[in-house]
């Protein structure tokens, strides 16, 4: 019914003006620059994505799968993916606590500077990685601040595992936090209200209603996190001071490894990164798809 | 439980939102608390609750000044008005919350929860939807599910926020009905905000009438009707007319023509006059002179505006079988005013 009124309004415009065109929606390009617009997209998904990740994964096999996985079960390499993981292991909680601290107090207090913590929330961000690691070294570094009083105590944290978790931290910390806060503020103190009318204290609440209207944004936001803080190179290069089999992390050790021979041990490790990222991207998806309405980008369940 | 709030003020960031109110409500009372939008109604429920302090003054439950307390130690039973139902619970583990957060010592077992539970089920009257989540129910089965958690802590008064707001008319109606009687069978203090009429009407013991962070009267439905205390009363609740009239000599007038006994003052007021407060007099027997200009037919009533010589009024006329059409010249008299000074 409503195709043949327009059909109509535009033939008799049509018969007005001689230049008439076919009817088509006002927001719908012609087939000619949509099919454009589509080959642009694809070939530049093909060309910066697509193709880089094919050789990953080509050079990585190109001596077989014996070679990969020797370069692999290389033990600086191996040193490297320990250190990946124990890093991620340290990090991650880290910035779960703090994103959600952070998160319960923007969403569901009003206080005084609430808006500028928000933007210090996103600081990091904002900042180039390696200032973000030379600000660790000048600060706990021998010459640093602290280094003195750290060396006295016997205490290193430049150039060792605590240095690079710091740097690891201060990169990822917003990951946490920006998932949670729009989707507290989302949905309100109501739910908190209700708990703690019904006698629940603080921690309750907290356990039992807070938390579990926010899981599985609070995963989505851990899975970012943890994808940072496993590929993070610039602020960790810059502290770690990259002792290969000691505090080398798997970005360093590709690094390290893309100035030597064989090159397929620099992309067998590229790979496993890879492999990483695609399995964080399979888990995002399948979490948006499956819980999507219980996350920030959505409305609450009712 | 009796209530008494004792001159309370509260103000947010320095705005007022009440001004010193004052009200006592009385054990087992099912009491309305009735005013438009920004009128202090939910802010003076939230207050009772404990979900506010008052900025002046004291509440007290029974004896005790309870102003102090948190809600969680002021044991009441809050219906919001989007329910807060736990999303991710059942609605038995929704129920149940109050009485699993409870300190070990008094908490029941889980057997005596789920006893509970089913209790109170049947008495909201959704037996066997134990095990559904809040999603699966319609508004309505959600709203008595938030009714069922709330008095399973056996709260000392229970307050509801928009009970009906977000339902549809007809469940809106069956619910008021249903809470009527559930009141009448629990004997719980009941406070419950709107903004209809009606509902406060129909469903409340007492209603408070509030405005502008004050409360305006306080009393029956007959009360609050047919005895308005203030100009808002009258015209917040039913319809009404205002008639610019003059007290001269006990009688009230209006342009001239003397519309009845009045033993006030001379001097100018403002006379209420409710639609249905009108009667037709027959041609030459004098009274408001008008015509009709607009006239509709309800039921079992016609509805009128009449224009008096640039004052339009409504009124609302049994219908009698003889038609009025508009453009006839009218005549009419009111039967029962209120009057009070210009403001």
């Amino acid at each position: 019914m409503a195709a043949e009124t327009d059909t109509t309004a535009v033939a008799d415009r049509g018969a007005a003006a001689p230049a008439a065109r076919r009817p088509r929606p006002v927001t719908t390009e012609t087939p000619l620059t949509r099919a454009l617009l589509l080959a642009v997209g694809l070939a530049y998904l093909a060309l910066f994505l697509f193709l880089p990740l094919a050789a990953v994964f080509t050079e990585a096999l190109r001596d077989g799968l014996d070679g990969y996985l020797a370069s692999i079960l290389e033990p600086d390499t191996l040193a490297a993916i320990r250190m990946t993981l124990l890093v991620a292991a340290l990090a991650v909680p880290c910035n779960v606590v703090f994103g959600i601290a952070a998160a319960w107090a923007v969403a569901k207090h009003e206080f005084r500077g609430r808006s500028l913590f928000v933007t210090l929330i996103d600081l990091p961000f904002s900042v180039s990685p390696v200032i973000a690691g030379l600000v660790y070294v000048l600060l706990f570094g021998s010459s640093g601040v602290l280094g003195a009083w750290l060396q006295s105590h016997g205490i290193t944290v430049i150039f060792a595992l605590p240095g690079i978790v710091l740097a690891t931290i201060f990169v990822t910390f917003p990951f946490v936090a920006r998932e949670l806060i729009p989707l507290m503020q989302e949905q309100g103190t109501g739910d908190e209200e209700a708990a703690v009318s019904l006698g629940a204290s603080g921690w309750q609440t907290f356990r039992r209603v807070t938390l579990p209207n926010v899981k599985w944004g609070l995963l989505y936001g851990v899975l970012l996190c943890n994808a940072r803080a496993m590929g993070e190179f610039g602020a960790v290069a810059v502290v770690s001071g990259r002792i290969r089999g000691e505090t080398n992390t798997m970005p360093l050790q590709v690094e390290i490894l893309s100035n030597e021979f064989p090159l397929s041990a620099a992309f067998a490790v590229a790979s496993l990164l890879a492999l990483l990222a695609l399995l964080t991207l399979a888990l995002k998806t399948f979490l948006e798809w499956r819980y999507g309405d219980e996350m920030s980008s959505s409305q609450p369940g009712h | 439980m009796e209530i008494s709030v004792r001159n309370v003020r509260k103000d947010f960031d320095r705005f007022p939102a009440l001004h010193d109110v004052s009200l006592d409500i009385r054990s087992g009372e099912l009491i309305a608390l009735l005013g438009p939008s920004g009128s202090g109604k939910t802010t003076l429920l939230r207050l009772i609750a404990g979900l506010e302090f008052p900025s002046e003054g004291q509440i007290f439950f029974g004896a005790e000044d309870a102003s102090a307390r948190s809600v969680r130690e002021r044991n009441v039973g809050f219906v919001f008005q989007h329910y807060a139902l736990f999303r991710h619970m059942t609605v038995a583990d929704n129920i149940g919350f109050g009485l699993t957060v409870r300190p070990k010592a008094t908490r029941p077992s889980p057997k005596e929860v789920r006893r509970r539970v089913l209790e109170l089920l049947d008495l909201v009257q959704l037996p066997g939807l134990e095990n559904r989540f809040p999603r699966q129910l319609s508004g309505g089965q959600r709203q008595r599910v938030a009714l069922a958690r709330a008095l399973a802590i056996e709260p000392a008064v229970l307050l509801l926020d928009e009970p009906f707001g977000a339902l549809d008319a007809k469940v809106r109606k069956d619910l008021r009905r249903w809470l009527r009687d559930l009141h009448d069978q629990t004997g719980h203090t009941t406070v419950f905000v709107t903004h209809d009429q009606e509902e406060a009407l129909e469903l409340a013991d007492r209603v408070v009438v509030m405005s502008q962070g004050r409360i305006e009267q306080v009393g029956t439905a007959d009360d609050v009707y047919d005895r308005p205390a203030s100009p808002f009363v009258f015209s917040f609740i039913g319809q009404s007319n205002v008639l610019p009239v003059e007290i001269r000599g006990g009688s009230a007038l209006f342009g001239g023509t003397v519309l009845g006994a009045a033993a006030e003052p001379d001097g100018p007021r403002r006379m209420y006059v409710r639609p249905h407060d009108f009667d037709m007099l027959p041609e030459g027997e004098g009274g408001l002179a008008g015509r009709i200009v607009v006239a509709r037919r309800t039921g079992g009533s016609r509805f009128c505006t009449v224009d008096l010589d640039g004052v339009p009024i409504e009124i609302e006329l049994p219908h009698d079988g003889s038609a009025v059409r508009p453009g006839d010249r009218i005549a009419v008299r009111p039967r029962r005013w209120t009057l009070f000074d210009n403001a």
